[in-house]
């Protein structure tokens, strides 16, 4: 069976996209999960540290080289 | 006998392009448009999603072109074709996405502050002109997924009047925009943001700015590190 195949009988596509309703808000549930992603990137590169980020920090502190 | 040396100083401040030259250096010197170091509050990830932006927008130029070259039969027909069209599609969603996740990191920074209005203005125009670059590609296609996302879409259009000048269903205007007016555009407002943060350096963070009140304003050469010395992130 061919990649596509095996996606295919992975993923069925064979039907409307399914879609959250709230009101006006009108979104297929692939787009909802991307913006989800989106939020939880944005949370992520605000909390995790950078690597290298304290020691540079520290260096700068200390007055000497990074 | 004529003259082979350099003219006049008078005349030589009256060309246009020794004022080009002299206004692009004093704007830009060469240790701001090339820096070999970056503020120690750029250490963060939430820095990295601007450039990750342009790495994306490499990527779809790249793909893209290639695209142009060998057209639709090649993009429908040939798995290379395909795989050349899905790197296509693929580096549009983590161009918007990385530029949706910049875009919020900015807002939430104020990135306006400190005289950085333009740096704010050109990176939100560009968004704003991406999104047209990517619908008049989802039109563009040749297949019947163009032909509904076109037969969809004119109604929009048609609704705010735009119809007249701009027909979704007209794949000849649409392709025209798609692989030459709204990609020039969006590199040129590219290149223009990036420049301007060139000049103005990255935005402190606030607590920074209270520290510092100077700092905020005067660009990368106070907000930063001395060059080559101490904090450097390169």
């Amino acid at each position: 069976m061919s990649f596509a195949g095996v996606m295919g009988a992975a993923f069925n596509l064979n039907h409307p996209a399914h879609t959250v309703d709230w009101h006006f808000i009108h979104l297929s549930v692939a787009n909802v999960v991307v913006i989800g992603l989106m939020f939880l990137v944005f949370l992520l590169a605000i909390l995790l540290p950078f690597p290298g980020a304290a020691g540079r920090r520290a260096a700068r502190r200390n007055g000497g080289a990074s | 006998m004529s003259s082979v040396g350099p003219p006049p100083a008078t005349a030589r401040s009256k060309s246009w392009t020794v004022k080009v030259r002299e206004g692009g250096v004093a704007a830009l010197p060469p240790e701001k448009l090339l820096p070999d170091g970056q503020p120690t509050y750029v250490a963060s990830w939430i820095y990295v999603f601007g450039v990750a932006s342009i790495a994306s927008l490499i990527v779809i130029i790249g793909s893209g072109s290639i695209l142009a070259l060998k057209g639709p039969a090649w993009w429908h027909d040939t798995g290379v074709g395909h795989f050349f069209n899905s790197i296509h599609l693929w580096s549009v969603e983590l161009f918007f996405f990385a530029m949706v996740v910049h875009l919020w990191g900015k807002y939430w920074m104020a990135a306006w502050r400190g005289g950085r209005g333009r740096v704010w203005v050109t990176g939100a125009v560009t968004f704003l002109v991406a999104i047209p670059a990517a619908l008049t590609g989802y039109v563009s296609q040749q297949n019947f997924d163009a032909q509904w996302i076109a037969t969809q879409a004119k109604d929009a259009m048609n609704s705010v009047g735009a119809g007249a000048f701009f027909n979704l269903t007209n794949f000849g205007q649409m392709y025209s925009y798609h692989v030459l007016l709204l990609p020039v555009a969006v590199v040129l407002l590219v290149g223009a943001h990036v420049l301007l943060v060139r000049r103005h350096g990255v935005v402190p963070p606030f607590e920074l700015e209270k520290k510092l009140p100077a700092a905020a304003s005067a660009g990368a050469e106070t907000d930063g590190p001395p060059p080559s010395s101490t904090g450097a992130t390169s």
